[in-house]
């Protein structure tokens, strides 16, 4: 049900683009209102969002430990799994943010004959993630050569290596390749096994297959149904120079490519992609365990009325003299 | 806020990565409008309608070099009867000779960089 109203969600906005690229009156809507409202709500969401998470407090560490603490100087501590000082910390974001290291350990569970549980290494979850991040990250910057006049040049050299291989005209990206193969996994993944698919919402499909639309009417546009380019990038540039406009020789599967690419960035800042976001406000992997070398004091605890043993000592003073008690601090 | 030495300069951070193209044309001061053509003189008719040429030629040249080099098929007849023999030199270049004032115009504009000329080179005009 989830992944059958996710697949009609992205089918009935690739049928709105192809109408907006189809008729007159809604070329401007498609090809210039609906970029720039879609741009609006994404980056006032996300701001949005980032700043409503940045009101947590987050008084204490929560160290989630992948190795062991820094304690006595002979005990060997692990500086990257369990950083204690802000370098570490650094090594720890960036190698999570860069190559998802906690999702390296993912892991599998089996039960085999006797009945024996057997857990074993499990990358092909982190192996196509990693893919398909990379892949869209790369997608994403090339194009930049659209909303660029002149095309800066590490945007071209990008585009060179990309298409490396020189296989077809216009050449293949390789980019192209691994991120439908990344997206294919990950949406595969989640039909094949009955656990996966029970815990699936449509939340979860419909990133996936309004990711992988972005990329297929992409791919059609560039090696299939050719549309204008230099008309593409007239709208394009159009829009991020504030002078918009649609040329007519702008084709429909652009307009499908464009609709696609509004709704997610319009979506993202309310669905489970704000993770990209999120991964850098993560408590368990943005926080140095130094919970035994610093007294972390929670900032809003109230002010407590103390009463010292030095304090009680004064105030006794004579007694415990008396008594012939030792004082401290004698 | 909590946090926000560091919450602040990363939203900063990404809100100047994600607006780039604004800042990077505002500066270069280009209009948003592509190149106009030099339409080659005398010639009205491409090997295909104008449309299909900007869609297919990349597809076209790259038959025609297979074609040409590998099975020795030189000659395109053309829908209106004529033969064209399928060359980058004599037949694109033949009409479109200043590609400084053709090819280039457009694939400088849409990033694009054709690999025609690792191995051709541009005839000599008068």
């Amino acid at each position: 049900m989830n992944v059958l109203f996710s697949l009609l969600a992205v089918g009935v906005l690739i049928a709105l683009g192809y109408l907006g690229g189809q008729v007159a009156g809604l070329r401007f809507v498609f090809g210039v209102v609906i970029p720039y409202a879609a741009i609006l709500v994404f980056i006032a969401g996300l701001v949005y969002k980032v700043i409503y998470w940045a009101k947590s407090p987050v008084p204490f560490r929560i160290p989630t430990t992948c190795g062991q603490e820094t304690t006595l100087p002979w005990i060997k501590s692990s500086t990257l799994d369990n950083p204690h000082t802000t370098l570490g910390v650094l090594g720890r974001m960036a190698l999570e943010v860069l190559f998802f290291r906690s999702l390296f350990r993912n892991t599998r569970m089996e039960i085999k004959e006797g009945p024996r549980v057997v857990y074993g290494e499990n990358v092909y979850l982190w192996a196509a993630g990693l893919a398909f991040h990379w892949s869209f990250l790369i997608i994403f910057i090339r194009h930049f050569r659209f909303f660029t006049e002149p095309v800066p040049g590490f945007i071209l050299a990008m585009q060179y290596v990309d298409g490396f291989m020189q296989i077809g005209v216009p050449v293949l990206y390789l980019t192209d390749l691994f991120l439908v193969a990344g997206l294919t996994f990950l949406f595969i993944r989640r039909l094949w096994s009955p656990q996966l698919r029970y815990i699936s919402q449509a939340a979860d499909y419909f990133p996936l297959l309004l990711i992988l639309g972005v990329a297929l009417t992409g791919i059609w546009m560039r090696h299939f149904t050719k549309t204008d380019i230099v008309g593409v990038k007239e709208l394009a540039m159009g829009i991020v120079t504030f002078s918009p406009m649609v040329p007519e020789s702008v084709g429909s599967v652009f307009f499908m490519h464009l609709i696609l690419v509004c709704s997610l960035f319009a979506y993202f800042p309310f669905s489970k992609l704000m993770h990209m976001a999120g991964v850098f406000l993560s408590p368990t992997r943005n926080l140095a365990n130094d919970n035994r070398m610093v007294r972390h004091v929670n900032p809003w605890n109230p002010e407590v009325e103390v009463h010292t043993y030095a304090q009680w000592e004064e105030e006794f003073k004579d007694k415990l003299e008396a008594a012939e008690i030792p004082l401290d601090k004698d | 806020m909590h946090d926000a030495k560091y919450i602040v300069p990363g939203l900063v951070a990404f809100l100047v990565l994600i607006t780039l193209p604004l800042w990077y044309n505002a500066a270069m001061g280009r209009s948003a409008v592509g190149p106009t053509l030099q339409y080659p003189e005398g010639e009205s008719q491409c090997v295909l309608p104008k449309d299909e040429m900007k869609g297919e030629h990349m597809q076209i040249l790259d038959d025609w070099r297979d074609e040409a080099v590998r099975d020795g098929e030189r000659y395109y007849v053309h829908p209106d009867g004529t033969t064209r023999e399928k060359s980058l030199t004599n037949t694109c270049l033949g009409c479109h000779g200043d590609r400084a004032q053709f090819c280039i115009k457009c694939h400088d504009y849409a990033g694009v960089k054709p690999y025609c000329w690792d191995c051709h080179i541009e005839p000599e005009r008068d």
